[in-house]
């Protein structure tokens, strides 16, 4: 069978995202992980819950499904535990996976199970037309933040790095190269991948990731992680990150001596987790890339078979036999 | 020999133990039922928790109890006022005396009853002197005592050998009802000797002597005037177990597995009273079942519809408020037709409720429960053992129609026990013509339609994943009747949802013809489900004896109703449904055949008694 192309996981259906969203570009990365993953398309599930975004399923040409708000990760991890010859995928938004869903995501990265994980964040609830998530920023304005926002915005790769995630990655929909090679990177990684990918709302949050995307500003705000390489961003890559007593500070790489530039690895958890929480209002750039990935952990879905193989070696009773067992008389 | 306690042969005896929570009186209890059964007789049995896991000692609030009937002839329930109460202390005596059929016996520790432990319980003097019990027959003896000097020699400390009161008790108790006292002995050893799992020789040795030295008791006191004997209950034969509802639930999904051929998944979150569902089939990894014990009872059953989905054979189990958590899931399982197995082990509610107390109250909930037109079939277990025939039926029925089914058992029969004639898998029905799931090449030149019907049952075709070229979307959001794209088209959705329905109404052809306990056509028709069987049964069976003009019927689907159940009602002047609650049943029956139910209510957390259908009966008789 001749390879696929993206085009082969496109299905018939009409997509109706408004024009402009951060959506379509997201999609068209997945499509790509899917091509560089090679399964057929009859081996591939996914499962999203309810907001925009999870209307993604319906425009595959995979087995899709669309289920209720929020709970997306649990069906996923029954869908995948019931058959772990899939690759599923989960599709959710900001809304659905850090507020209705906060239980089940954090449920789902904490077991390890090998899902692909990709949380579209937009910071705000498009489907229902304009009310501020709890990735909203403080002071946003929408439709119930009328006079701005007063809850404190959750870090979901943040609260990733903290329920054991062994794959993070952040991407952007502005930069379609690298949320492909961040799909690709997570539909391979062992394990839940957690990827977050900031995407625009053009009709109630645009510009919600302006201070990242501005043609001129936006690089000095955001960093692109490479395993290996020294961290240093910026327009004209005049900043780096250095140690700053437990945590990381930026600098500009003239004032500091080149030894001193902290060096991405992203197999460092404790890195990991610091890079994960990196916010500009801190003087940080947003990071991007993969910024943790350790396939080594077992999965949920491997473990529960591997049990299971025990269990019979050592036990191999038969339901009959089970049926029979206890104190049983004869008439 | 105690010459003067003369044997009387009995019917039935009703038996209830009560003692602090934790003092083993579900062990006693599933003692005596496993003794009793063994040496033929018919058992029923319920166990009375408290809430609180161990309420401070001696207390009112930690009194745990188990009641059981044990008989020569068909037992259906764990028998109405005890005969003979086993109250191991002064709390226990003042919880439970009052239930005890007046001049039964009244079993207990003398020893316990020191001033502390009778001023815990507000006795300001020694019931068992001041003459409180007095139309009673008390047996009150040193159990403690006679256990220490029995186990005089044995080098253990003196709160290990109390514990062995209970096999004291045993060995006590196995004289006056004249049972083989082998069957105990080769139970202690199977439990905890040489052979055992786990052997502990020093328990093993202690529990025999203070078993024998229970027996003797018995035989050298003059303290009993009388003893019982029964013969064995006619039963069917064959190989029995003593089971709980819950285990023998967990065994039918792991039989339904093995009979459909598909891998038997549960989703679940653990819940009083139906964690012990959860906790026996945890054990079953050997025979290929899947338990995953999720954060929270939306991701217990969210988990098992994504399994499902898979084309694993999914069970979810809860009990009421996990039930209501539920809802949309459930929902979720309906509008995208899967097949999904809701086991409820029903409680006390509304909310929290009485988690450990028995109740029939989610009826309504599990009909109505959710948003939409949104039906689902409803199976009601009628006694602890018939919990494998439901939760059996229910996977075929979800298979067959392609539909969740709600199977509701309850705090009663989930955690009470009876014998259980254990099948053969062979003679179970083979499930694997339900499963069809779809297969391109069995269709050549068509294309795959997702909501395509079958029409006898209207279920839909159903290609899972990792079907070649089968690859589709579906939703929650209203589909297309044949396509499975999203429709928000009227007509479709009008279709959709007569379908759906339509379908559910179907499960009446797989329902047998109810068959009626008496008369054809009579006064009074007295309708049980699930649970109230036991009670309905045993109180018909007497009315009839007594040639008063009552028959019943039982009802095994709650949802839809069998199909000559209209026809039944109408031949009878008064038809009456004894329930665990506010009258759910009679309501649906009122609403569906436009018939006069009525009600009698019970929700003290407790099952009904046969005394309290027949007073209602003889009531309505205007006797």
């Amino acid at each position: 069978m001749a390879e696929l192309t993206k085009k082969d996981f496109a299905s018939p259906a009409e997509v109706k995202w408004c024009p402009g969203c951060g959506d379509y570009a997201i999609m068209n990365a997945v499509r790509e992980g899917m091509v560089q993953a090679g399964k057929p398309r009859d081996e591939v599930a996914i499962v999203s819950g309810i907001g925009c975004s999870s209307r993604f399923p319906y425009y595959m040409e995979t087995y899709g499904f669309h289920t209720i708000h929020g709970r997306a990760a649990a069906i996923a991890s029954g869908l995948k535990v019931a058959n772990p010859k899939l690759d599923v995928w989960v599709i959710s938004g900001d809304g659905d996976s850090t507020a209705i869903g906060g239980n089940h995501f954090i449920h789902a990265i904490r077991r390890n199970i090998n899902l692909n994980y990709v949380l579209i964040n937009n910071k705000i609830y498009g489907l229902t037309k304009g009310q501020y998530s709890p990735c909203s920023e403080m002071g946003q304005y929408s439709k119930t933040s009328p006079y701005g926002v007063i809850d404190y915005p959750m870090a979901p790769l943040k609260a990733a790095m903290g329920m054991g995630a062994t794959f993070i990655a952040r991407g952007l929909d502005a930069i379609p190269k690298l949320s492909e090679e961040i799909t690709t990177r997570g539909v391979k990684h062992n394990g839940f991948s957690m990827m977050e990918i900031y995407a625009n709302c053009v009709i109630y949050n645009d510009g919600a990731h302006k201070a990242l995307t501005d043609k001129e500003t936006g690089a000095n705000h955001r960093i692109i992680l490479r395993n290996g390489e020294k961290m240093i961003y910026g327009a004209d890559n005049q900043l780096c990150l250095v140690q700053d007593g437990f945590g990381i500070k930026s600098a500009n790489v003239a004032d500091v001596a080149e030894g001193d530039i902290l060096v991405h690895n992203e197999k460092d958890a404790a890195l990991g987790a610091l890079l994960a929480g990196m916010r500009p209002d801190a003087g940080l750039p947003i990071a991007l890339g993969i910024i943790y990935a350790d396939g080594s952990k077992k999965t949920y879905d491997q473990m529960v078979y591997e049990q299971i193989d025990a269990v019979k070696a050592k036990r191999g009773r038969t339901v009959q036999k089970v049926m029979e067992e206890g104190h049983t008389w004869t008439v | 020999m105690a010459e003067n306690a003369k044997l009387t042969k009995t019917e039935q005896i009703v038996v209830k133990f009560t003692g602090d929570s934790g003092d083993g009186m579900q062990l006693i209890g599933n003692q005596l039922t496993a003794l009793a059964a063994l040496d033929g007789n018919d058992v029923n049995s319920l166990p009375d928790y408290p809430s609180e896991i161990r309420a401070p000692a001696g207390t009112i609030a930690g009194v745990s109890g188990f009641q059981m009937c044990l008989g020569d002839h068909k037992v259906y329930t764990a028998g109405d006022a005890p005969d003979v109460l086993v109250a191991f202390n002064p709390a226990a005596v003042k919880h439970s005396s009052k239930f005890v059929k007046p001049g039964g016996m009244i079993i207990t520790n003398a020893d316990s009853f020191t001033e502390k432990a009778m001023e815990k319980v507000g006795y300001k003097s020694n019931p068992l002197e001041d003459g409180s019990l007095a139309g009673y027959d008390v047996k009150a003896i040193p159990m403690t005592t006679l256990v220490r000097e029995a186990l005089a020699d044995m080098d253990m400390p003196n709160a290990a050998k109390d514990r062995c009161k209970n096999f004291f008790t045993m060995g006590v108790l196995c004289w006056l009802f004249d049972k083989d006292k082998n069957l105990v002995l080769n139970f202690i050893q199977e439990k905890f000797g040489p052979k055992a799992k786990k052997p502990l020789l020093q328990v093993a040795e202690a529990n025999t002597k203070a078993f024998t030295a229970g027996l003797n008791y018995g035989e050298t006191t003059i303290m009993f005037q009388e003893r019982y004997t029964m013969g064995a209950a006619q039963i069917e034969k064959g190989l029995y177990r003593n089971i709980t509802g819950n285990d023998a639930s967990a065994l039918a999904i792991a039989a339904a597995g093995a009979k459909s051929g598909l891998q038997p998944f549960i989703g679940s979150y653990p819940i009083t009273p139906a964690t012990d569902l959860l906790h026996y089939a945890s054990e079953f990894k050997d025979l290929g079942l899947v338990t995953m014990q999720m954060e929270d009872e939306i991701a217990g059953i969210c988990c098992a519809v994504g399994a499902a989905c898979a084309g694993n054979l999914a069970f979810t189990t809860t009990s009421g408020p996990g039930l209501a958590l539920k809802t949309e899931a459930a929902g979720m399982a309906l509008i995208l037709e899967v097949p999904l197995v809701i086991v409820n082990v029903q409680r006390g509610g509304p909310c929290t409720g009485l988690p450990t107390k028995t109740e029939q109250s989610d009826l309504l909930q599990s009909m109505f429960g959710r948003n939409g037109d949104s039906y689902m079939p409803i199976i009601a277990a009628n006694s602890p053992a018939d919990c494998f025939n439901a939760c059996f039926q229910g996977a075929k029925i979800a298979l067959k129609y392609r539909t969740p089914v709600i199977v509701l058992t309850d705090g009663y029969i989930g955690q009470g026990s009876c014998p259980w004639k254990v099948p053969k898998l062979e003679e179970l029905e083979d499930l694997t013509p339900y499963v069809n799931f779809y297969k391109p090449e069995d269709h050549p030149g068509e294309t795959y339609q997702p909501y395509k019907r079958n029409p006898e049952t209207l279920a839909r075709d159903w290609a899972i994943p990792g079907t070649k070229g089968c690859q589709h979307r579906i939703g929650t959001l209203e589909k297309d009747a044949l396509t499975g794209a999203v429709s928000h088209d009227p007509m479709n959705h009008h279709i959709m949802t007569e379908t759906r329905l339509k379908k559910v109404e179907l499960v009446a052809n797989d329902l047998p013809a109810l068959e009626i306990n008496g008369k054809e056509s009579n006064k009074i028709l007295v309708v049980s489900w699930g649970g109230t069987y036991g009670a309905v049964k045993g109180a018909v069976d007497r009315l009839i004896a007594e040639g008063k003009p009552v028959s019943g019927i039982n009802l095994s689907w709650a949802w839809p109703f069998p199909k000559n159940l209209g026809d039944i009602l109408s031949r009878f002047d008064k038809v009456l449904v004894p329930e665990l609650n506010m009258g759910q049943l009679s309501l649906m029956l009122r609403a569906k055949y436009l018939v006069d139910v009525q009600s009698l209510s019970k929700v003290q957390g407790d099952p009904f008694r046969e005394y309290e259908v027949i007073d209602k009966v003889n009531e309505m008789l205007g006797e």
